[in-house]
């Protein structure tokens, strides 16, 4: 199945990006997800244990299982304001 | 742009006007209006920082902005609520936050105002990358205490 990812601030600067399409296997969940971008983007890894990942604009605390043409983003911590 | 009844909620690249929000919330129910005004520092750990960069999906936070507002609507009597927050290249004194709430008396609004500017500052999903003067910069992705 795809799904949509998005990258800002420090993610975009690692993946060179603003969004992509990435084929997981039917079924997958945000842990499959984690372990295909950081085989991709090895420079991620370092946000894995800090960040939180939003599922079609919705942080998700726990691992979820994701569906086709869902919308997921990595978020570190955030600094605005 | 998030513009309904009670709330205006923005995250632009268009400078902020602390005027437009304020002109937004006055009401003539309520007796206070409350103003946050956050602005770009010249200094962070004691290095100088000539710019501060705003990043951040924009879609994604009007939603946060907007959960924020109706969670201050909840626990206090406000009237209105405008929450914008500015992306892009920010220097020295520019506007990166603004949020005013009115409030029929005023310890409801200062306590929503400053409700709203300490959640933003957890889960609006924006991040600051500062640009120090002597060249370098850096993503933060932490907050500042």
């Amino acid at each position: 199945m795809k799904i949509n990812v998005k990258y800002f601030a420090m993610c975009r600067e690692i993946t060179g990006q603003p969004e992509e399409v990435i084929e997981l296997k039917n079924g997958a969940t945000t842990t499959d997800f984690w372990q295909v971008i950081l085989e991709k983007y090895p420079r991620l890894e370092p946000y894995r244990a800090m960040s939180r990942l939003a599922v079609n604009m919705n942080y998700i605390t726990d691992t979820i299982e994701l569906n086709e043409q869902d919308e997921i983003c990595i978020i570190p911590p955030v600094s605005g304001g | 742009m998030i513009r309904i009844k009670n709330t205006w909620i923005e995250i632009t690249e268009a400078p902020l006007s602390v005027a437009a929000a304020y002109e937004f919330v006055v009401d003539e129910t309520c007796g206070a209006v409350d103003l946050f005004v956050g602005t770009v520092r010249n200094q962070f750990e004691g290095k100088a920082v000539a710019a501060l960069e705003y990043h951040g999906y924009a879609e994604m936070g009007e939603k946060v902005l907007q959960t924020l507002a109706e969670r201050a609507f909840q626990q206090w009597n406000l009237g209105k609520i405008a929450i914008h927050h500015r992306l892009g290249l920010l220097h020295l004194t520019d506007i990166s936050v603004v949020i005013a709430v009115s409030s029929p008396h005023r310890a409801e609004s200062f306590e929503a105002c400053r409700f709203i500017i300490e959640e933003i500052k957890k889960d609006v999903p924006i991040w600051k990358k500062e640009h120090f003067a002597e060249g370098e910069a850096a993503w933060k992705y932490t907050n500042p205490t």
